[in-house]
């Protein structure tokens, strides 16, 4: 009874080692407020202020000045009759002060003897927008009868709103942020410290202590995805339409081509400074390019293939596809090839060149 | 296999190790009995601790061999790191966890070994079982370090400068530690530039220099190498033209001198006979002694004696 007793944690000791690694990082983690607030409550901060912002953008309306100058005649009247727009009759100094600071989309400029002039910037879509809407207005309550009958039919259903288009996006950045700080700050802070000297000195296995970080990243993961998803989903209603095991599939191959590119990144770095500089570096051009705020389709075809390459915009499109458009597998595929790529040859390069002392 | 080559412990031969702008180990040879400590003394830069790194296969020479309690590196790597104990210089753990977390971190790499909270009552820390290592004061770290060396229950233990930039109360506290290790029969290899702690702890000490072991031998059979029991020194200040200390080699029971800008450093067998002769010659010389002070002497001085230089010279 005693003897057994005895040896019991001796047979373990190996699978000991990697739970008492894994939960040598749990600690540090929750231990340390601001990785905390970062990964978890940032988040949601940067989602309800978007989301906010953007809350009711399909019905916003478009600001339109219309210059005071006695020739106005009942145009201010016709235009305040469409809902979508706001008049403000202003001098002609005030207006184009307030079209050059955005205050307004379009100055209307009546003319003496009944013709008007529209002032905008034709490179912004809100006075494109405004000049099509007030010139309809204009038109129709001076009589114009349109010859072929249209009707509308507004669809607000949700998944066409910004914050449906934003929740992937931050998903991704969050799985990417967390994946690629959390490794390397950990690994090179342990070198710094030289701690990974003091550990290789021991029995340690090379391969748990890497193996406890992806680890305890799958445990965050469900964490941080599971954390931003609730709060689209119970407080935008944010859209869940794609196969949830295709999701889950999405986020784990995600977090884990990220961790190896952390640990990549990580890998020879001795100091803080020097590993934010390459993090940043390497993270700052996919929170541009990979279409986290705002569609990478709006950058030039020429540099579309290298914003296709990276993972993030992979991470991206595809949770925008499963999420929002309920794609299968198969129309993921290949995002899904592209991270296991990514996963496997960061991992390999990292582990060739990693510095252990 | 004779009798000696089972007692050895540690046999190093024809160690080399160089970095770009130094030769950090120059052909080095050394043998560590099995339950002697053993130590190496030198000043920064001798060569120490890239010595003692390689015996932990940290570092790999640029030729050489290292025979440890039988095996090498090359081939029996992961039985090797099972028996040895190692404290590196400046490991600072993380300040997030507490006691009993790291030292649990480090028993469960270990097929053997008293169990953690033994451990921590062997290096003192009860009371802080419990605390974050951030909270723990220069001297806990140490033992700390010395708990996560001694966890997987060592034949062997390396320990790399155990007390450089304690205070004394710690210092004695690590002290105390490594000769309880020492009572159990089993080997310490360490290295330190503290004379004392050398005197105090080590069987035998290699004096270290430059990459070379240049002298070795016990503490006492170093000092005794030396034939002076004790060192004078002294300033002058005065006198006419420069102070010529040169001629006080001519006095009875002077073993060596040396000086510089009027400081004098002389090792001398008796005080008593040699002491009044030295001073009678000073004032002879209508010189005045502005610091006077006598020491016996200690490795400190065998160092002085074999290179020219002090140990903390640097």
């Amino acid at each position: 009874m005693s003897e057994t007793a005895l040896t019991a944690p001796r047979e373990s000791a190996n699978t000991t080692s990697l739970t008492q690694l894994a939960l040598m990082r749990f600690r540090e983690f929750i231990r340390e407020p601001e990785a905390v607030f970062w990964t978890f409550i940032f988040p949601i901060l940067l989602a309800a202020g978007l989301g906010i912002a953007f809350r009711n953008k399909p019905a916003d309306v478009m600001k339109v000045a219309v210059v005071n100058n006695g020739h106005a005649g009942s145009y201010a009247q016709w235009l305040a009759r469409d809902r979508s727009l706001r008049i403000r009759q202003l001098d002609e100094s005030d207006a184009f002060r307030a079209l050059r600071t955005g205050a307004v989309a379009l100055v209307v400029i009546p003319q003496p003897g009944g013709g008007v002039t529209y002032r905008y910037d034709d490179t912004n879509p809100d006075g494109r927008a405004a000049r099509a809407t007030v010139d309809n207005a204009i038109q129709r309550g001076a009589g114009r009868v349109d010859p072929v009958p249209a009707r509308d039919d507004r669809d607000r259903e949700p998944g066409a709103r910004y914050i449906d288009f934003l929740i992937p996006g931050l998903i991704g950045m969050n799985m990417m942020g967390s994946g690629m700080w959390g490794i390397g700050f950990s690994i090179v802070d342990a070198r710094r410290r030289k701690l990974l000297k003091r550990l290789i000195a021991s029995p340690m296995s090379r391969g748990q202590y890497l193996a406890s970080y992806l680890l305890s990243r799958l445990v965050f993961l469900v964490l941080e995805v599971g954390v931003v998803a609730a709060f689209g989903i119970f407080v935008f209603g944010v859209p869940f339409r794609g196969d949830p095991g295709a999701f889950v599939l999405i986020c784990l191959l995600s977090a884990l081509a990220f961790s190896a590119l952390g640990l990549l990144t990580a890998s020879r770095a001795r100091t803080i400074e020097g590993i934010s500089g390459i993090m940043n570096l390497i993270m700052l051009p996919m929170w541009v390019l990979s279409g986290v705020f705002f569609s990478a389709d709006r950058f030039p075809d020429a540099v579309q293939p290298i914003i296709r390459a990276l993972p993030l915009t992979a991470v991206i499109d595809a949770l925008r596809m499963n999420m929002l458009q309920g794609l299968g597998l198969a129309a993921v595929r290949g995002q899904i090839l592209l991270l296991a790529t990514w996963l496997l040859v960061s991992f390999a390069v990292a582990l060739r060149i990693f510095r252990w002392r | 296999m004779s009798q000696a080559a089972e007692s050895i412990a540690l046999r190093v031969r024809a160690l080399r190790k160089a970095y770009a702008d130094v030769v950090a180990v120059d052909h080095l040879d050394l043998d560590v009995y099995r339950g002697e400590c053993f130590g190496l003394l030198g000043p920064n830069g001798a060569g120490k601790t890239t010595t003692i790194e390689i015996c932990e296969g940290l570092t790999d020479p640029d030729s050489g061999t290292v025979e440890l309690l039988g095996r090498t590196w090359r081939r029996n790597a992961a039985e090797l790191k099972q028996l040895l104990g190692i404290q590196l210089q400046e490991t600072q753990f993380g300040d997030k966890l507490t006691v009993r977390e790291t030292v649990t971190l480090f028993r469960s790499f270990y097929q053997r070994g008293p169990s953690v909270d033994e451990v921590i009552s062997l290096v003192q820390l009860e009371q802080k079982r419990d605390s974050r290592v951030g909270q723990l004061s220069g001297g806990q770290k140490q033992r700390l370090a010395m708990a996560c060396a001694l966890v997987g229950d060592p034949e062997f233990l390396f320990l790399d400068e155990p007390s450089t930039g304690l205070d004394p109360q710690a210092r004695r506290q690590v002290w105390d530690l490594i000769e309880g290790f020492k009572a159990t029969g089993r080997t310490i290899l360490l290295t330190t530039h503290y004379m004392d702690e050398a005197e105090k702890l080590c069987d035998r000490v290699g004096i270290m220099d430059r990459g070379r072991i240049i002298a070795l031998d016990t503490p006492r059979a170093l000092i005794a190498s030396l034939r002076a029991e004790h060192v004078v020194q002294f300033a002058v200040a005065g006198g006419d033209g420069p102070f010529e200390a040169d001629g006080l080699r001519a006095i009875a029971g002077v073993l060596d001198l040396r000086h510089s800008d009027g400081a004098v450093e002389m090792q001398v067998e008796q005080l008593h006979q040699t002491l009044p002769a030295v001073l009678q010659a000073i004032a002879a010389r209508r010189c005045s002694l502005t610091q006077l002070s006598t020491h016996s002497a200690t490795l400190e001085d065998v160092f002085v004696s074999l290179t020219g230089r002090h140990l903390r010279d640097e």
